[in-house]
């Protein structure tokens, strides 16, 4: 079985990757990548079972936090429901139960994410406070000095803009970092290749292998 | 066409490498991510806590593929190394794909630890969706599940600080990789170890995943000092005017 599991997902995975070169067989990569999508979206169905089972799990074993799991449980089912309702029904109650939807997104999923990345702020600033506490070496300190300079640079100053320090903000973003960004890239880029080719040629299984 | 015979002098290398590697001993650089990770496993089989690894929420459908399937194989080898603990490790994902991965990766590190009547499939989980959904989802499995390192490795963004901050809140210790820049920066400040760039492609070999991962490093050497080469050549080419 997993020979078979291997052979299926190198054969694939090389049609895929020719379909680049060879004109001929972009319809079957694009077929094949249909098909990937199609999975995806059936992994997701199973991914929210998966999220029931857990929280499930903890609301059965009474564990810390166990109302959240309770609420989010609730919340999916609840909103299951409402989907499949507003789905079956048509005319004035579906006009309703879209608008009571849209409110649902934007009055609940929305706000809390943008809470989260007002929180996000907050929370790096708090990071850089720290940074120095964990790890105080040469390293931290550059860190800190650059995130410093460049937040001088680009702040609206009460006093005006320094020209110094704008013209530091665009050395440092335009040569220094942009210099380090790619040469960071690179390395992710090949590290990249060569992982991909380690699936290709079977010598790593996230399939159920070795 | 030239990509096409790029990728296929890569293949050859890695192949011929990973014969080479099986024969000879791996000489790796010390790393202080992967020294702290060892220290971390064996403290969390001995004291009874366990590991949180993260894989990130990037999917195999697109270019953040590659630090899944890197996290994966970091994942595999965690699991078989610390599957005895009382504690097992438990893996959070934010895609779909990756969560099922995440689940059978955990199961085959059972599996290659013999312990796999061990293995609960609850311990791979999905905690969201989107990234912050992700972020929120995996917040209180750092927070509240005994956890005593925290290993973020994959495809994250900046909502990796909120992840790392909750780390730091139940003092768990965070080790973080991921193949995007804003957080790297952000698990370079908010971590206790962070391993930057291709170092995120180089766990597999310090964990021992086998002659394949050395090899993949040493070509990995090869093509940076052959693109390094190529840079320097284009300018010094376009300062002599032959560019």
């Amino acid at each position: 079985m997993r020979v078979l599991t291997a052979v299926i997902a190198i054969a694939f995975g090389l049609l895929v990757l020719a379909g680049y070169f060879i004109p001929a067989l972009h319809e079957w990569q694009t077929l094949l990548l249909n098909w990937a999508m199609i999975l995806a979206a059936a992994a997701a169905i199973v991914g929210v079972f998966n999220l029931i089972s857990v929280h499930g799990e903890k609301i059965r074993q009474r564990e810390k936090g166990n109302l959240y799991s309770a609420l989010l449980i609730i919340s999916l089912v609840s909103t299951f429901l409402f989907g499949l309702v507003q789905y079956l029904t048509q005319g004035a109650v579906r006009v309703l139960l879209d608008d009571l939807m849209s409110t649902l997104v934007n009055g609940i999923i929305f706000p809390a994410e943008a809470m989260l990345m007002g929180l996000l702020t907050v929370t790096l600033l708090y990071t850089a406070i720290r940074l120095l506490r964990r790890r105080a070496n040469l390293m931290s300190i550059v860190f800190l000095i650059t995130a410093a300079l460049i937040l001088l640079g680009t702040a609206t100053l009460p006093f005006g803009d320094m020209p110094v320090f704008s013209g530091l903000r665009t050395f440092i973003t335009q040569t220094l970092a942009v210099g380090g960004a790619r040469g960071i890239l690179i390395g992710v880029a090949l590290g990249t290749l060569t992982t991909g080719l380690r699936v290709l040629l079977a010598t790593d299984r996230p399939y159920g292998g070795k | 066409m030239t990509e096409l015979i790029i990728l296929a002098v890569v293949a050859a290398l890695l192949l011929t490498l990973t014969l080479w590697k099986r024969k000879s001993p791996k000489q790796l650089r010390a790393i202080p991510a992967f020294t702290r990770l060892y220290s971390a496993m064996g403290l969390s089989v001995e004291d009874g806590t366990r590991l949180h690894i993260s894989l990130g929420h990037g999917s195999l459908l697109t270019p953040r593929g590659g630090s899944a399937l890197a996290a994966l194989a970091m994942l595999r080898h965690l699991a078989e190394r610390t599957s005895s603990s009382d504690r097992p490790p438990v893996a959070s994902s934010g895609d779909p794909v990756l969560s099922l991965l995440t689940q059978d990766t955990l199961k085959e590190g059972y599996i290659a630890a013999g312990a796999e009547e061990l293995f609960v499939p609850t311990t791979g989980r999905l905690t969201g969706m989107s990234p912050f959904g992700f972020a929120a989802g995996t917040m209180p499995v750092v927070r509240d599940e005994n956890v005593s390192a925290n290993i973020m490795v994959g495809s994250f963004g900046p909502e990796s600080a909120l992840i790392a901050d909750a780390a730091e809140r139940g003092n768990v210790i965070t080790i973080g990789a991921s193949d995007d820049l804003t957080a790297q920066s952000i698990l370079f400040a908010a971590g206790q170890d962070a391993l930057i760039g291709e170092e995120l492609y180089a766990s597999g070999a310090y964990l021992g995943a086998g002659a394949v991962h050395p090899a993949s490093l040493t070509v990995q050497d090869i093509l940076r000092w052959v693109i390094i080469l190529v840079l320097f050549g284009g300018a010094f080419a376009k300062l002599a005017g032959v560019i």
